[in-house]
C-alpha cells in the first residue's frame, strides 16, 4: 500500500478489573482515509478511542504515531501527536461563544526571546511572553476559525453563544475547536446520533472535504448505511477483540452484522396490520412550559390507537420526553386534555383497583349493568351484598370508561385502573434504580399491593426470573444491581418490567438507545407483540430507518409542536427528516387523523 | 534517569487500575490491615513525642477499655450512643439527606429531659414523669428533626447548613434553660436527683440494650419494610421515585420524624439515664462522630456496631493514655484516634484500585 500510517495501535489491551474491555487489538489508520470502528455495545469501541485520546492509559500494548511509538498519558499527550477526539457529548462551555470555547486551552505561540539584550530587558520580555501566550486576540481567533470554515466548508458564527445553538451547530463548534489545535487525526464518537437526515449529510461533506486534505478519521457509529455511506475502510470489535478489518466498497449491511455479532442476524422486521384500531388515547391541545418558562409543547393534538404503533420522530429536545412525562402524569400541564378510553365495555367491574367508595359513585351515575342488560341499582343495599354481586363478576361495565388522565399523578393514574406503561429514556436515572438488585426494580411498580408494612419479594422474584429466562437477560444473578449489567440487558429488564402488566398504552422514548443489533432488534419484537396484543405502543425513536419499517403512524414533532403525521408504510425519510426541521405547528394539508382527533 | 532520559519517549512505571470486587474477607482484611498499620504510625509518633515504648502505648489503650469492669462499661456505653445516633441518621442518610443536626436534636431531647426531671420530678410520680420524658424527647428531637425536613421538601432548602445551624440554636436555648435553672451562682446545673430513669444494673445497661433492639429495628425497617424501600428508592433517584408515584415529600418528612425520634430517644438516655444533669456540652460533638459511624459502616446497620466499637475503643483508650503518660495536654488523643480512622479509611483505595506494572508486548509481531 503506498498511503502512510497515520496512526496504528499494536496489541494494546485494556482491563477494568475482571472485565476485559480490550484485548491484544491491532487499528490502522491511514492519511487521507476514514476509517469506521463497528461493533456491538460493549464492544471496546470507546475504550480503544479514550485510550487514543489520552483519557485511559493501555495495560499492555503499543501506540505509534507516524511510525514512531507514541506514548499518550493524557488528553494533552494526545493533542501533542495531533490527535483530537470528538465526544457523544459535547465538553464546551455554554456561556462562552463558539470562539472562546475554541480557543480555550490553548497557548498562543510565544515570540522569540532576544538573547542579545541585557537581563533586565530579558525579564521583562519573559514576563511579557507569559502574559501574551494566556492573551485572549479575538481578531486573530475570528481570523483563523474562518480560515477554517472556509476551507472545509463548515457554517460557524465564532461570536454566538453555544447556549444559542443547535445540537449540530455545536458539533461544529467541537469540531472546528479540534481542527484549530492542529489535529490530524479526528475520532469522532457517534456524531450522527443526534443529527436529522439533512444535518448528517452535511456533516459527511465535510469529513470528505477533510480526508482530501489529507486529514485521518476515525468514526464510531451504530448505523450500518451510514458506515456504507461515508467510510473507506471498517474495523469490527466483537467482545474487546479486533475480528476483522474489511474494504467498504466490499461490505454490505449483512457481511457488517456479521462480522459484529458473530452469526447471520435476520434484520427486518415484520409489521403487521392493525387489528381492529380503536382509539385510545386522545390528546388534545397540549401546552407545556419547562422551568425556565419557555415553551416545549405548543398546542401538541394526535390519538393513539390500540393496536398499533404511533412513532414520533423529531430532533432531540424537542419535547418528545416531555409530552411522555405529561401523559405519565409527571409534568404540570398548562392546558390541553388527555382523554384515555379504557376498554371496558361489557366487562366485569373489580375492586382490584377500584375501592368500595367509587363503585358506589360509579353505579348511581348509572355506569354499570347486569348481564341481562338492566341497569345496576344499588339503593337499598348492603355493602356485604354489594361486594358480593361485584366479586361474583354480575356487574359489568356498560360502556368504555372515559378518563381524563389531566392533573392526575402517576399513582392517581395507576389507583384508576388504567394500565399504562412508560419506558423513560433515562433508563437508571428514572426507570430502574441503578444500585438495586433486578428483584427490587421489579418490585418498583408492584411494592404497594397489599396491606402489610412488609415487602413480598416471591412474585416481584418470580416475575425477575421470567423476565431472565424469557428476554435472555444476561446476569450473574437476580441479585445483581442492575447498573452492573450492560446496556441491553439493563434495558431488556425495564421493558420486561413494563409489559408484565399487560399495559393498554405502553410508551417508550429512545428503547433501543445504545443496544447492539441483537437487542434491538429484541425491543422491537416486545414492541410488535404488545401491539398485537391490542395495546397503543406510542414509540420515540430517533433512527428514521426503524421508524419507517416499525411504525404504522409517524408523528413528526419540532420545537414542541405536531409538524405532521405520515403513515408509516408510504413515509420516506428526507420528508421527515424536512418536517422535523420545520418550526410552524401543521398547516391545512395536516393529515386527517388530527383533524379527527381535534373534532371530537 | 539518563537512560530513560535518552528514549524519546518514557513508558510509566506502573499506573493505577480499577480492580474487580474483592470478596468480603479481603476487604476486612485489607481495612484490619489499615487499622494495624494506624497502631504502628501512632506507636512511633507518640514514642517520638514521649520518649516511651509503643508497646506501652498499646497496653495502655488496651488497659483504657478493658483495664477494669467500670471502664469496658464505659466502652459498651459509648459504643451504644454512637451507634444510637448512627442509627438515628442512617435512614436520613440512606435518603441522601444529610442531617448534620443530630447534636442538636439530641441535645433538645436531653434538655426536655432535664426539664421535666427537674421541675416536675420532686412534686410527681416518678414512673408518670418517665412517660413524660419519654414522649417530651422524642417530641423534641422530632420538632428539631423536622423543620429543615420541612424546608427540604417545600422550598428544596440545603439540607446541610440548616440542620448544622438547628445546633448552635439548641445550644443557645439550653445555655439559657440552664441559666434560669441553676440558682446556685455556677451557672451549671448540678445532678438532678430526681425522676432518674429505671436503673438496670448500672447508669450504661438501659442505653446497650436499647442501642441492640434499635439495631435490629433499623435493620428490619430498611431491608424488609415498604418505608425502608422507599427510602432508598428516593436516595437513589428522585426522578425514579416521582415515575413510580412515590411522594417524595411525604418521604422526606417520614423519615426526618424518624430520624429526629431516635436522636431524642437518645438524648432521654443521656440526660434521665446516664448523666442526670445538662449542659451546653452535654452531646460532646456525638452527632458528628456518628456521620462518621455511618459512612465507614458504608450504610450497613450491622456493620455500624463495629464501626461505633472501634472509634469509641480508639477514644476511651487515648484519652487513658493521656493519663497514664500524665501529658498535660489531650491532642495525643485525638491524634491518635485521627490516625486510626484515617489509616481505616484511607485503605479504602486499595480495596478499589491496585497498581499494575506496565507490560509491553514483544515487537516481533
Amino acid at each position: 500500500m503506498d498511503k502512510e500510517i497515520a496512526l496504528e495501535m499494536r496489541g494494546v489491551s485494556k482491563y477494568f478489573g475482571s472485565v476485559t474491555a480490550n484485548k491484544n487489538v491491532d487499528l490502522k489508520v491511514y492519511k487521507g482515509e476514514i476509517l469506521a470502528v463497528l461493533g456491538e455495545n460493549g464492544s471496546g469501541k470507546t475504550t480503544l478511542m479514550n485510550m487514543i485520546s489520552g483519557i485511559y492509559f493501555p495495560d499492555e500494548g503499543q501506540t505509534f504515531v507516524n511510525g514512531e511509538e507514541a506514548v499518550i498519558r493524557s488528553p494533552q499527550d494526545a493533542f501533542k501527536h495531533k490527535i483530537g477526539m470528538i465526544h457523544q457529548h459535547f465538553k464546551l462551555v455554554d456561556v462562552f461563544t463558539a470562539a472562546q470555547n475554541i480557543v480555550l486551552g490553548v497557548k498562543n505561540e510565544p515570540k522569540p526571546i532576544d538573547e542579545s539584550k541585557n537581563a533586565f530587558l530579558r525579564f521583562f520580555a519573559k514576563i511579557g511572553r507569559k502574559m501574551e501566550s494566556g492573551l485572549y486576540k479575538k481578531k486573530e481567533v475570528a481570523a483563523q476559525v474562518k480560515e477554517i470554515a472556509d476551507k472545509y466548508g463548515f457554517e460557524i458564527d465564532p461570536k454566538k453563544k453555544i447556549y444559542d445553538m443547535s445540537v449540530s451547530e455545536k458539533q461544529t463548534v467541537e469540531i472546528v475547536k479540534v481542527l484549530y489545535r492542529g489535529a490530524n487525526v479526528l475520532i469522532l464518537d457517534e456524531p450522527t446520533a443526534v443529527l436529522t437526515p439533512q444535518e448528517t449529510e452535511k456533516l459527511f461533506a465535510v469529513l470528505r472535504k477533510m480526508k482530501e486534505d489529507g486529514k485521518s478519521i476515525i468514526i464510531i457509529t451504530h448505523k450500518l448505511n451510514e458506515v456504507l455511506a461515508i467510510s473507506d475502510r471498517v474495523a469490527v470489535l466483537r467482545k474487546g477483540e479486533s475480528v476483522g478489518e474489511i474494504a467498504t466498497k466490499d461490505a454490505d449491511e449483512n457481511k457488517l452484522t456479521e462480522l459484529m455479532v458473530g452469526k447471520k442476524v435476520e434484520l427486518n422486521i415484520e409489521r403487521s396490520l392493525p387489528q381492529n384500531p380503536a382509539d385510545r388515547l386522545v390528546i388534545k391541545g397540549l401546552n407545556l412550559k419547562n422551568h425556565d418558562g419557555v415553551k416545549v409543547l405548543d398546542n401538541v393534538s394526535f390519538t393513539a390507537k390500540s393496536g398499533e404503533i404511533l412513532g414520533i420522530a423529531g430532533i432531540a429536545g424537542s419535547g418528545q420526553k416531555e409530552l411522555l412525562e405529561a401523559i405519565a402524569g409527571l409534568q404540570r400541564l398548562e392546558s390541553g386534555d388527555m382523554i384515555f378510553h379504557n376498554p371496558k365495555k361489557d366487562k366485569p367491574v373489580t375492586f382490584f383497583h377500584k375501592d368500595l367508595h367509587r363503585v358506589k359513585e360509579l353505579a348511581k351515575a348509572g355506569a354499570f349493568r347486569y348481564e341481562n342488560g338492566e341497569t345496576v341499582d344499588f339503593t337499598g343495599k348492603s355493602d356485604k351484598e354489594i361486594k358480593e354481586l361485584v366479586n361474583d363478576g354480575k356487574v359489568l361495565f356498560k360502556e368504555d370508561e372515559i378518563i381524563d388522565l389531566k392533573d392526575k399523578t402517576p399513582l392517581q393514574i395507576r389507583e384508576l385502573g388504567i394500565r399504562l406503561s412508560f419506558v423513560p429514556e433515562d433508563r437508571l436515572g428514572m426507570g430502574l434504580v441503578g444500585n438495586m438488585d433486578i428483584v427490587d426494580n421489579m418490585m418498583l411498580r408492584s411494592y404497594r399491593k397489599g396491606k402489610s408494612v412488609f415487602l413480598d419479594r416471591g412474585k416481584p422474584g418470580k416475575l425477575a426470573d421470567e423476565i431472565i429466562e424469557e428476554l435472555e437477560v444476561v446476569t450473574p444473578s437476580a441479585h445483581t444491581p442492575v447498573r452492573k449489567l450492560s446496556g441491553g440487558n439493563v434495558q431488556k429488564v425495564l421493558v420486561g418490567r413494563e409489559i408484565a402488566s399487560a399495559p393498554k398504552v405502553l410508551m417508550a422514548a429512545y428503547p433501543v438507545r445504545g443496544l447492539d443489533i441483537n437487542s434491538s432488534y429484541t425491543i422491537y419484537n416486545l414492541l410488535n407483540k404488545q401491539k398485537e396484543n391490542g395495546a397503543a405502543v406510542i414509540f420515540v425513536g430517533e433512527d428514521l430507518d426503524v421508524l419507517i419499517e416499525l411504525c404504522d403512524r409517524i408523528l413528526v414533532i419540532g420545537s414542541g409542536k405536531v409538524t405532521g403525521i405520515v403513515d408509516g408504510r408510504n413515509a420516506n425519510k428526507s420528508e421527515i427528516g424536512l418536517l422535523m426541521t420545520k418550526t410552524e405547528g401543521m398547516d391545512e394539508n395536516g393529515v386527517e387523523s388530527v383533524k379527527e382527533a381535534v373534532n371530537e | 534517569m539518563s537512560e530513560t532520559n535518552a528514549k524519546k519517549v518514557r513508558e510509566p512505571l506502573f499506573h493505577i487500575t480499577k480492580r474487580a470486587a474483592l470478596p468480603f474477607w479481603k476487604s476486612t482484611l485489607i481495612k484490619v490491615g489499615g487499622l494495624l498499620l494506624g497502631f504502628l504510625i501512632s506507636g512511633i509518633l507518640v514514642s517520638a513525642l514521649t520518649g516511651k515504648s509503643p508497646f506501652a502505648l498499646y497496653a495502655s489503650l488496651f488497659k483504657g477499655n478493658f483495664g477494669q469492669e467500670i471502664r469496658i462499661w464505659k466502652l459498651l456505653r459509648e459504643t451504644a450512643l454512637l451507634l444510637g445516633i448512627g442509627l438515628a441518621l442512617l435512614p436520613a442518610f440512606k435518603m441522601k439527606f444529610w442531617n448534620l443536626g443530630a447534636d442538636g436534636q439530641v441535645l433538645m431531647g436531653a434538655l426536655v429531659t432535664a426539664g421535666l426531671m427537674y421541675k416536675l420530678g420532686p412534686n410527681a410520680n416518678s414512673a408518670v414523669v418517665n412517660i413524660l420524658m419519654i414522649a417530651g424527647s422524642i417530641a423534641a428531637g422530632v420538632i428539631w428533626a423536622v423543620i429543615p425536613a420541612i424546608f427540604k421538601a417545600k422550598f428544596k432548602t440545603n439540607e446541610t447548613l440548616f440542620t448544622l445551624m438547628m445546633n448552635y440554636i439548641a445550644a443557645g436555648i439550653t445555655g439559657y434553660m440552664i441559666s434560669i435553672w441553676a440558682t446556685n451562682g455556677s451557672g451549671t446545673m448540678g445532678t438532678i436527683k430526681y425522676a432518674w430513669l429505671p436503673k438496670l444494673g448500672n447508669d450504661s445497661l438501659l442505653t446497650v440494650i436499647v442501642a441492640v433492639l434499635l439495631t435490629a429495628l433499623m435493620f428490619v425497617y430498611l431491608r424488609f419494610t415498604k418505608h425502608g424501600y422507599e427510602i432508598s428508592v428516593v436516595g437513589e433517584s428522585e426522578n425514579t421515585a416521582k415515575y413510580i408515584g412515590i411522594n417524595v415529600e411525604k418521604v422526606i418528612l417520614r423519615t426526618l420524624v424518624l430520624s429526629g425520634a431516635i436522636c431524642g430517644l437518645m438524648g432521654l438516655l443521656m440526660a434521665g439515664s446516664i448523666n442526670h444533669t445538662i449542659s451546653k456540652t452535654l452531646v460532646e460533638s456525638r452527632g458528628f462522630t456518628a456521620v462518621l459511624v455511618v459512612w465507614l459502616a458504608n450504610f450497613n446497620p450491622l456493620y455500624m456496631v463495629g464501626t461505633s466499637f472501634l472509634i469509641a475503643f480508639l477514644q476511651n483508650g487515648s484519652s487513658n493514655v493521656v493519663t497514664e503518660f500524665s501529658l498535660n495536654d489531650s491532642s495525643i488523643a485525638s491524634i491518635i484516634t485521627a490516625v486510626g480512622i484515617f489509616c481505616v479509611i484511607g485503605c479504602e483505595f486499595f480495596i478499589r484500585y491496585k497498581f499494575q506494572l506496565t507490560k509491553k508486548k514483544k515487537e516481533d509481531k
